[in-house]
C-alpha cells in the first residue's frame, strides 16, 4: 500500500453528451502529498474530483483510487475518503453537532464513537461553542469549516477539497489554510482544486494546471514558476493605458525577457525587476504606477494560456 | 453494520442494514429539531378523521344501512376502512413526496450522503422505512378510534394493521419514484389532483359496483382501490383468496417504486 499511489489515472475522460469536461488526463498522487488542481472555472477540475470521489463514472480511461476500482468498489473506496464539495451541502434540519454525528453514522460508526469524534472535530475547526446551534446562522467561513470537519469524521486516508476557500473573506481563508496545513502535517493526503494561485502556493506540494479539460503543466509551485515565468514581474500602469497598452508594449521591446500587455496594465517579465524598471525610465516612459513583485502561478497560467485565471 | 468492506464485488454491492439505519437516523434527528415538522405530522392524521366524522357519520345518518356483497353494515363501517387506507397513503406520501423532494432537489441532502459509503438504493430504503414508520403512527391511532367507535373489533384492527403497513410501503415507494421526476413545486399540484381523484373514486364512499362498468374497470386498475379493498376486507372480517390479488398489486408497487427511485437517484446525482 505504501508504495502504490492513492490516485492513479491514465487517459481519464469525462463527457456530458457532446461536451468533454475532462479530456484524457494522467495523474498520480502519492500518500502524504498535498496535490492541487489549478485552473479557471470550467477547466474540468470539479468533474475530475467527482470521479476521484467515486460519485461520477468515467466515460473512458483507467482510474484506481486507494488501489481499488471505483466502478466495482465505490462503496469501499468512499468509506476511506473525506469529501468537501464546492457548495456547502450541510443539513439545515440538524444542529451543527448533529451534522457531524449523523454523517459519522453513514460510515458505520457507533453512536458513542460518532459523538466523540464530533466533539473532537468541532474543537479542531473551532466551532465547539456553536455545537447546539443550527447551521443557517453560521458565517460562510464557519460553514466551510464545518463541512471540512464533516469530511474528516471517518478519519479518511484521502481528503478531497473542491475550492475550499472560494467566496470567503481573507481572514476566514487564512484560518482555513492554517487548519488544512495542520492536517497536512499530520500526514493526511490532501487533494484540492482552486483558482487562487496563492492558495495553491500555500498548500500544494505539487499541482497540475488544467485548462479546457486537459493538463497543460505540472510540477511544484516553485518549479512551475521557474519553468514558465521569470523570478520577478514588473507591473506598469499608464495614465492613458487601456487602449494604448499595446503601443507601450512595443516601446518596451527588449526590456526583460517578455512583455505582456493586459487591458489594464503591462507586465514585464524579468529576473531583476528593479533593473528592468531603470531601463523603462531610461527610455523616457512615465508609468503612473509601478509594482515589482515575485512571480506567481497566475503568471504561469497567463504564459501557458494567454488568459488570466480569474476573470 | 452488516457489510464488511472486502474487495469482492459481490460483497460490496449488498444492501447494508446499518447504512439504511443511518439514513433513518438522519430523519429522526430532523424530526426532533423543530415544531414545523410536527405540524405536518399532525395534519396528515386529522384529514381522514374529519372525513370519517363528517361523511361516514354525518352522511351515514341519511344513507342508513348498506348491503355490500350480501353483508349488511352501517355506512360509517363501510367508509371507515377506506379512510384508514387513505390515512396510510397520505401519511407516507407527505414524507416521500414533499420532504423527499426537498432533500433531493433543494437541501442537497442526498448529494452529501452519496459521498459516503451509502448507496442510492440504501437511501431509497431508508427514506421509505422512515416514511412508513411515520405513517403507521397515524394508522395505529386511526384503528384505535375505529375500535372505540365500534366500527371494527380490536382483533380485526390488529389484523388490519399489517395491511396498512403494506399500503404505506406501496404508496411511499411509488410516491418517491414520482418525486424524482418532479421539476419543481408546481408539479406537486398535479400530484395533489391525482391523489384527490383516487381518494374520491376508489370505492371509498360508495361501492365500485354502483358505477358504470367502464368506470368500475378503470377504478380497478388504480392503486388506492386495491388498498381500500384489502383493508376493508380485514376490518370487516371478510378476507378471501381474492385479497391476494390486492397484496400482489401492492407488492409490485413497492418493488417497482424502489427500483425506479434508486435508479433515478443514481442518474440524477451520480453523473
Amino acid at each position: 500500500m505504501a508504495d502504490q499511489p492513492l490516485i492513479f489515472a491514465r487517459d481519464l475522460v469525462k463527457r456530458f453528451g457532446d461536451f468533454t469536461a475532462v479530456n484524457g488526463i494522467d495523474l498520480e498522487v502519492a500518500p502524504g502529498e498535498a496535490f492541487g488542481f489549478l485552473g479557471p472555472n470550467g477547466a474540468g477540475k470539479s468533474s475530475t474530483m467527482r470521479m476521484i470521489g467515486c460519485v461520477s463514472v468515467p466515460t473512458s480511461g483507467q482510474l484506481r483510487i486507494l488501489g481499488m476500482d471505483p466502478a466495482r468498489e465505490g462503496t469501499a473506496i468512499r468509506a476511506r475518503l473525506g469529501v468537501c464539495p464546492q457548495l456547502d451541502n450541510l443539513d439545515p434540519d440538524l444542529t451543527v453537532r448533529e451534522n457531524l454525528t449523523t454523517y459519522a453514522r453513514y460510515f458505520g460508526l457507533s453512536r458513542a464513537e460518532s459523538g466523540r469524534r464530533a466533539d473532537e472535530l468541532l474543537e479542531f475547526v473551532r466551532l465547539s461553542d456553536r455545537a447546539k446551534g443550527k447551521v443557517e446562522p453560521l458565517s460562510g467561513g464557519m460553514k466551510r469549516r464545518l463541512t471540512i470537519a464533516r469530511a474528516l469524521v471517518n478519519e479518511p486516508d484521502l481528503v478531497l477539497l473542491d475550492e475550499p476557500t472560494t467566496g470567503l473573506d481573507p481572514q476566514a481563508r487564512h484560518l482555513l489554510w492554517e487548519r488544512l496545513f495542520r492536517l497536512k502535517q499530520r500526514g493526511t493526503t490532501l487533494v484540492l482544486t482552486t483558482h487562487y494561485m496563492d492558495e495553491a502556493e500555500q498548500l500544494c506540494d505539487r499541482l497540475v494546471v488544467m485548462d479546457g479539460g486537459k493538463i497543460i503543466a505540472s510540477g511544484s509551485p516553485r518549479s512551475l514558476i521557474e519553468t514558465y515565468s521569470t523570478a520577478e514581474v514588473l507591473e506598469l500602469r499608464f495614465p492613458d493605458g487601456l487602449d494604448l497598452n499595446g503601443d507601450y508594449a512595443a516601446k518596451l521591446e527588449g526590456v526583460g525577457e517578455r512583455i505582456d500587455p493586459l487591458p489594464d496594465r503591462v507586465l514585464v517579465y524579468a529576473d531583476d525587476g528593479d533593473a528592468a524598471l531603470a531601463e523603462v525610465h531610461r527610455r523616457g516612459l512615465t508609468p503612473s504606477s509601478v509594482l515589482v513583485r515575485r512571480s506567481t502561478l497566475e503568471d504561469v497560467f497567463l504564459q501557458l494560456t494567454g488568459r488570466t485565471l480569474v476573470d | 453494520m452488516l457489510t464488511t468492506f472486502v474487495a469482492s464485488p459481490a460483497r460490496v454491492t449488498r444492501v447494508s442494514s446499518g447504512r439504511v439505519g443511518a439514513v433513518i437516523n438522519r430523519n429522526v434527528g430532523a424530526l426532533r429539531s423543530g415544531p414545523s415538522y410536527w405540524i405536518v405530522l399532525l395534519s396528515g392524521f386529522f384529514e381522514p378523521l374529519l372525513y370519517l366524522l363528517s361523511i361516514g357519520v354525518g352522511v351515514g345518518a341519511l344513507v342508513g344501512a348498506l348491503t355490500v356483497d350480501g353483508r349488511s353494515m352501517s355506512y360509517a363501517a363501510f367508509v371507515a376502512p377506506a379512510m384508514l387506507a387513505v390515512s396510510a397513503m397520505t401519511g407516507v406520501l407527505a414524507e416521500t413526496t414533499f420532504n423527499f423532494f426537498h432533500k433531493f432537489k433543494y437541501a442537497k441532502t442526498f448529494e452529501a450522503v452519496l459521498a459516503t459509503p451509502v448507496r442510492p438504493i440504501e437511501i431509497a430504503l431508508g427514506e421509505l422505512v422512515w416514511a412508513v414508520t411515520r405513517g403507521s403512527f397515524y394508522t395505529a391511532i386511526f384503528l384505535v378510534v375505529m375500535a372505540v367507535m365500534g366500527l371494527t373489533t380490536p382483533g380485526l384492527a390488529l389484523a388490519a394493521f399489517p395491511a396498512t403497513v403494506l399500503v404505506g410501503l406501496a404508496f411511499g415507494a411509488v410516491g418517491m419514484a414520482v418525486s424524482t421526476l418532479m421539476r419543481g413545486w408546481q408539479d406537486f399540484d398535479l400530484l395533489n389532483i391525482g391523489q384527490f381523484a383516487l381518494f374520491l373514486f376508489s370505492g371509498t364512499f360508495s361501492p365500485v359496483r354502483d358505477y358504470p362498468l367502464v368506470m368500475e374497470i378503470l377504478i380497478q386498475v388504480t392503486p388506492l382501490y386495491h388498498a381500500v379493498e384489502l383493508v376493508r376486507a380485514l376490518c370487516l372480517g371478510a378476507i378471501g383468496l381474492g385479497s391476494l390479488v390486492h397484496v400482489a398489486y401492492l407488492a409490485v408497487m413497492i418493488a417497482g417504486g424502489l427500483w425506479f427511485a434508486s435508479r433515478r437517484l443514481t442518474r440524477m446525482l451520480c453523473v
